[in-house]
């Protein structure tokens, strides 16, 4: 009996606990199931009133329970009902709800002696009921009990002793869909309908060799794969193409070799009930197959009988992160079993209505897809593979004389076989994925949703595990880019704050550059990069090499090339002709500096700074500085004429002639710093644009190179265009090296006496982790002359410093760091190809993160 | 800041007498926002001045406003308000010139009680709303006036003049009623305060301004800047005026200063988009609505008359907007009837949005042309593709209208915000293109009085499906 007292159950599914009350179930769950698994009604009824025999409450504690268990399957965790579960209908919202979510329905019927129950309730003193409810259990649960499996219960074990009870061991098996422990590399290849031809090549082209044995007068193929790669097929390997028993015979070898996975296709399941000799119209390419089995043996055709028998609806790969289904899934599918989902996975969704071809018309679920995991599917014939939301549908239509597509995952590489002609006609012309029409607003990508902004929201970024908005940053952030922003699209990288350096002791000062470089030193940092800190806009530019790929990459119907936008996301110019006129000598730049060819990418994001500060900031400056300057000259000067008079009177007026004096030596040096930074800008060439970073090409963000790599690839490109473009002055400085620490805060004394605003120094590294986590990325170290424009005319007045000095930076640093993991990430998915919403998640966390009250001086 | 006054009323030194503060001493005094200081320049038998110096401590202000102050000029870390005359110089007057400003003199009261040659200079005074507002607000009370602009930096001419002027008023004055009009008068033209104005301003000012307030020509420009623009105190002053009864608690209310109401006021335009946009969405028969971008909610209260709609709903993209919504339409009070036709909900207009698909219509009231055109064809997508309500009703300006306007510059638009207005062609052009994208029919109507030539002042698009 050892064997039989084992007993398999899936690890998602619900588990119903049924019997009397007294037979043992809360015992027995709390032995077999973790006790968040498990919900008790008794449980729910002390919640709910504090008493856990409460009758009048039981509706109330229903509630609960069947809300519990909804939010649990929701989130797809094995959940036990404890409760009595004896009536039918006591089973079956649960069941229902069971069904809803695609969890198999387990029942652990308890029909034990009536006495042990009596026994049992006898030894609880708040179990004070009469021996008549014990009864009535029995009496419902033997009543309903030969309709339990037609209930809709998947499986079904009975106990009808205590010892038997006692006896049971309970395993848990992984669903046959979930293989998230396997991470490939995979191939994954989409309708292969009888192409064995094109499969062949294809296969060669991805480095698998495959060999046709027929030496024992059988066809025998065996494929070997390149070091540790797998193929998986994606279903509808058979029917309407010319040689279906060898692409049959392929996959069936590599699946047995461990070489591949195949799922269910649509053709499969209609081939094997063909099979089986079930009444099916010999339609869609069925009668081909047929055909051609004919002059196969009866031991083939068993064989593959079974391999389809044995195909699965999907998989679930790479712990979670990508999907493969024939038709694609939904979220809410994934990783479950059900008939629905089993159904799903085969035919998509269909509308119910037919078009003009006759051909069901398919509900586009990839337009909604909004899951995390990557979906992999085929089924409906595209001309070209793109990806959609996350999704993508590599089924080509070979056999109608398109091409044979697969992905290479995760290098996420298309790689493709042309047919080598067209099979079959297909009944309707073949639809692009993105949409009937062509106008790239009405892409499924191109909308946001509210709910993919607005709220509490956690961020998963690759340099911060998480990264929380509080719904009332999101709010305003939503504010913000609604009102505010260039198009999403475009929008693809938001730069983080910067703090400024600790603030100094040093006389006369509030910041200076040993302190920059003491920081970085402190942690651990070598050497880092000090660059001129150029008094302008920090502005971002999305620059493309040609006309074409606005809509090609971004999705965006226009001829632009690019995007000039400022650190809130906002235009930057609202002149059109000077953003063409930008974008188009930067471009021509990135052309002869062979930067498009070198990094193999049609577009570039650029963190940069565009000056003079007047172009963008003219108003503030007159409204703001301008007239702080204007107030506190006329004022001061006033004041010093009269307390001169005074003086001449003979007043004892000597401390404040100084103070005015000197006060208004103070107000003509601020209009002095902030006149550093303003020129008038006629023409395309009185700007200067100054790149600083350049943070992403196709195929991934360059944070992984140092900034050396950053500033030499930057010095090229502004060689190509000196008018426009002006190289970042720098110097890479060794912290450990007292006289390059030295030379470096003479060269900042010296630059910022000159009007410069300063300097910001950086981690050679990109992406730098210290002690403590994550450092700075930059911090900022800002002149004198210029912290007179942000603190005020007096600022540097002893007796004003001493106070400025109590400042805190905790908070801004904060901010910055989780500013940068956002920006990256979002830059990071952007070439990835991931969908707009997931791009534009993170801009938006750094807008939200932006409207966070810190002191605007730092 | 520096106040000067000067008098040559023979001997000019009474003038020690009338301000209680020896010409020969210098007398200095702390208050909150840093150190006044009061001395004598000159002091001879012809001639005397006395000079009041305002140091005023840029980081304490700072510090002492952390949050007290969001919008204004104290809204910015750096700011004028330690150099320009401002209600400080008041609080200065009040507390160094007390007797003087109540009009005592212990050794001249007699001089006190009449009128002497005055000279006083104001450097700087911060002039918002142009010089010639001098002008208005002294000479009726008897001022010479002589105003010496400062440029906003010598430096860059094209920058122009600053609103901050050197002044000079000459009168023949009572001591008293000089230091009370400055007094009132310096923070009406700076416009801003220091302090939070509250219900007893407006008792200040009702004591300040007796015998000359009444009669003055800008009564109403001098209280309701006086009182920072807050309507319900600038009421309760007026009438409190007229009335002399117990001024009322009256509550305080934020009036955004919205320049587009300023211009289009005279032709009641505000009330009757409303009321043609609710008469619009009541002919079409819907029962509920959604005023996208409903900002305080003047459509809303409009739409609540109404008892077909049974289900309304306000959507901004602006919380802070939202809440003043809420107050205005005194959500808290509503019955539990009332207030559950009604929700206000933060959302924007160029996300998709579930909540837009119950109601039977949409409006848009003058909200489009807040939109940066490039995002137009987001919100056609939320509004017209994905919510496809029965109706939808847009309003925008017409921007050919604008030519009626006095005082508008050609090239201007009507609001700051606003990124296009369009002419009727435009705007048609754009609805029709919308209509047949998304299967409605589309109709035009003008709201306001129409101009033979250039068309009603706004426009209306009504979309049905």
């Amino acid at each position: 009996m050892t064997d039989k007292n084992r007993i398999n159950i899936p690890e998602y599914c619900m588990v119903l606990l049924v019997g009397p009350t007294g037979c043992g179930k809360s015992t027995f769950a709390a032995r077999h199931f973790r006790s968040t698994e498990v919900i008790s009604s008794d449980r729910c009824r002390g919640i709910v009133s504090d008493d856990e025999n409460d009758l009048e409450a039981t509706h109330d504690a229903f509630a609960l329970l069947n809300y519990t268990a909804e939010t649990r399957l929701k989130r797809r965790r094995l959940t036990v009902i404890d409760a009595t579960n004896v009536r039918s209908e006591d089973r079956r919202d649960l069941i229902s709800l069971a069904k809803r979510y695609h969890a198999l329905v387990v029942a652990f019927v308890f029909d034990v002696p009536e006495a042990l129950c009596h026994e049992r309730n006898a030894l609880r003193p708040d179990r004070a009921f009469g021996p008549h409810v014990v009864r009535n259990h029995i009496r419902s649960l033997r009543r309903g009990q030969r309709r339990m499996d037609r209930d809709g219960i998947r499986f079904i074990y009975r106990f009808k002793s205590e010892e038997e009870v006692d006896a049971v061991e309970i395993l848990r098996d992984r669903l046959w869909v979930d293989k998230r422990d396997e991470q490939g590399p995979f191939d994954i290849i989409g309708d292969i309908h009888g192409c064995a031809t094109e499969l062949e090549q294809l296969l060669e082209k991805l480095g698998y060799g495959v060999t046709l044995d027929e030496s024992e007068g059988d066809r025998r193929y065996s494929v070997t794969a390149p070091e540790g790669r797998r193929v998986i097929f994606l279903g509808d390997l058979v029917d309407r193409g010319p040689r279906v028993p060898d692409v049959l015979r392929i996959a069936k070898s590599m699946v047995d070799d461990g070489i591949a996975r195949c799922v269910l296709g649509n053709h499969e399941a209609k081939l094997g009930r063909a099979m089986r000799g079930r009444n099916v119209k010999l339609t869609h390419g069925l009668a081909e197959t047929m055909e051609q089995f004919e002059s196969e043996s009866d031991a083939f055709k068993k064989e593959m009988l079974r391999f389809i028998d044995g195909l699965i609806s999907h998989f679930v790969l790479d712990d979670g992160r990508l999907v493969v289904a024939h038709a694609g899934l939904r979220e809410e599918m994934q990783n479950r079993s059900s008939g629905k989902v089993r159904s799903f996975a085969m035919y998509g969704e269909t509308t119910g209505e037919t078009d003009d071809f006759g051909l069901p018309v398919r509900f586009d679920w990839a337009s909604e897809y909004r899951g995390k995991a990557r979906v992999v599917y085929g089924h409906t014939p595209v001309p070209e593979a793109e990806w959609i939301n996350n999704t993508l549908c590599i089924d080509t239509g070979c056999v109608f004389g398109g091409k044979l597509t697969a992905l290479s995952y995760p290098e996420m590489e298309l790689v493709e076989v042309p047919a080598e002609r067209t099979y079959m006609e297909p009944a309707r012309p073949l639809i692009p994925a993105s949409d009937v029409t062509s106008d790239p607003n009405a892409a499924p990508d191109a909308l946001l949703d509210l709910e993919d902004v607005t709220g509490k929201r956690i961020i998963s970024t690759r340099l911060r595990r998480a990264v929380t908005l509080r719904d009332d940053q999101s709010a305003a952030a939503l504010e913000v880019m609604s009102r505010f922003a260039i198009d999403p699209r475009w929008l693809i990288y938001l730069p983080p704050t910067m703090s400024p350096s600790e603030t100094s002791a040093r006389e006369g000062f509030l910041e200076h550059p040993e302190d920059a470089l003491r920081y970085f030193k402190a942690q651990g940092v070598e050497s880092v990069v000090a660059q001129e800190k150029h008094m302008g806009s920090r502005a971002v530019l999305v620059v493309t090499r040609d006309d074409s790929v606005a809509l090609r990459r971004f999705g965006i119907e226009s001829d632009a090339l690019g995007a000039i936008y400022t650190r809130t996301g906002r235009p930057f110019f609202y002149d059109p002709a000077i953003v063409a006129g930008v974008l188009a000598r930067v471009s021509k730049a990135a052309e002869q500096c062979g930067l498009w060819d070198a990094l193999e990418t049609d577009w570039l994001c650029l963190d940069a700074e565009i000056m003079p500060w007047s172009v963008k900031a003219q108003s503030l400056i007159e409204h703001q500085y301008g007239a702080v300057g204007a107030a506190a000259n006329a004022g001061l000067q006033a004041a010093l004429v009269t307390v001169q008079q005074g003086v001449a009177r003979g007043l004892d007026l000597e401390t404040l002639r100084e103070k005015m004096s000197s006060r208004f030596d103070n107000a003509v040096a601020y209009r002095k710093a902030y006149g550093h930074y303003v020129w008038p800008v006629e023409k395309l060439e009185d700007l200067r644009i100054a790149p600083f970073h350049l943070l992403g090409s196709e195929g991934g963000v360059h944070d992984d190179k140092s900034h050396r790599w950053h500033m030499e690839q930057l010095r090229l490109l502004c060689e190509a265009d000196e008018d426009l473009l002006f190289q970042t002055d720098h110097r890479f400085i060794d912290v450990a090296d007292e006289a390059q620490v030295q030379a470096a805060c003479e060269w900042w004394l010296e630059m910022t006496a000159k009007g410069g605003e300063g300097m910001v120094v950086k981690p050679m590294d990109f992406v730098t982790r210290g002690p403590r986590g994550y450092v700075q990325p930059a911090v900022k170290c800002r002149g004198r002359e210029y912290l007179r424009i942000i603190y005020g005319p007096d600022y540097d007045r002893p007796e004003h410093l001493t106070r400025l000095r109590r400042r805190g930076l905790g908070r801004k640093r904060a901010l910055a760091l989780q500013e940068f993991a956002l920006g990256i990430e979002a830059l990071e998915r952007f070439a990835n190809r991931e969908p707009l919403r997931r791009v534009h998640e993170c801009v938006f966390g750094v807008l939200a993160m932006e409207s966070e009250a810190v002191d605007p001086r730092l | 800041m520096l106040l000067t006054i000067t008098t040559t009323h023979r001997p000019a030194t009474d003038l020690g007498y009338l301000l209680h503060k020896n010409p020969n001493s210098l007398h200095a005094r702390e208050l909150a926002f840093g150190r006044a200081h009061l001395f004598y320049p000159e002091a001879s038998e012809e001639r005397c001045t006395a000079a009041l110096l305002l140091d005023v401590d840029p980081v304490q202000l700072v510090r002492g406003c952390e949050g007290a102050w969001q919008s204004g000029a104290f809204g910015q870390y750096v700011n004028d308000r330690p150099y320009v005359a401002s209600s400080f110089l008041s609080a200065a007057i009040s507390k160094l010139l007390g007797t003087a400003l109540a009009g005592r003199s212990k050794e001249r009261s007699e001089l006190a009680k009449i009128a002497i040659p005055l000279e006083v200079c104001i450097a700087p005074l911060a002039c918002r709303g142009g010089c010639e507002l001098l002008e208005r607000l002294f000479a009726p009370l008897g001022y010479e006036v002589e105003v010496e602009p400062h440029p906003l930096d010598p430096a860059f001419p094209d920058w122009g003049d600053s609103q901050y002027v050197t002044v000079t008023l000459r009168a023949t004055k009572r001591i008293t009623d000089l230091l009370t009009h400055l007094f009132v008068l310096v923070p009406v033209l700076d416009n801003q305060k220091h302090y939070y104005v509250g219900n007893d301003e407006v008792e200040k000012l009702l004591a300040k301004g007796t015998g000359w307030l009444d009669e003055h020509p800008d009564k109403d420009l001098i209280v309701r800047r006086y009182l920072r623009n807050q309507r319900s105190l600038t009421r309760v002053a007026l009438e409190g005026l007229a009335a002399r009864e117990e001024p009322q608690t009256g509550e305080v209310q934020e009036v955004l200063d919205a320049p587009e109401e300023e211009l289009e006021k005279p032709i009641r335009l505000n009330e009757l988009r409303m009321e043609t946009v609710t008469r619009t969405l009541l002919d079409a028969g819907a029962t509920s609505v959604m005023d996208l971008g409903c900002g305080q909610g003047r459509l809303l209260r409009s739409l609540l008359k109404e008892k077909q709609f049974t289900r309304i709903a306000g959507l901004d993209v602006a919380p802070k907007v939202l809440q003043q919504a809420e107050r205005r339409l005194r959500l808290e009070r509503m019955p539990d009837r009332q207030r559950a036709r009604i929700e206000l909900l933060q959302g924007s207009m160029l996300y998709r949005d579930q909540r837009m698909k119950a109601f039977d219509a949409l409006a848009a009231v003058e909200v489009i042309e807040h939109l940066e055109p490039e995002r137009l064809p987001a919100f056609e997508r939320v509004v017209f593709a994905e919510a496809q309500p029965p109706t939808v009703v847009v309003t925008t300006p017409n921007r050919e209208y604008n030519a009626t306007f006095e005082d508008m510059e050609p090239e201007r638009l009507r609001h700051p915000d606003h990124r296009f207005e369009w002419t009727r062609v435009e705007f048609e052009s754009w609805a029709r293109g919308v209509a047949d994208r998304n299967d409605y029919q589309v109709e035009f109507d003008g709201i306001g009085v129409v101009h033979e030539e250039h068309g009603a002042p706004t426009q209306m698009a009504v979309f049905s499906r």
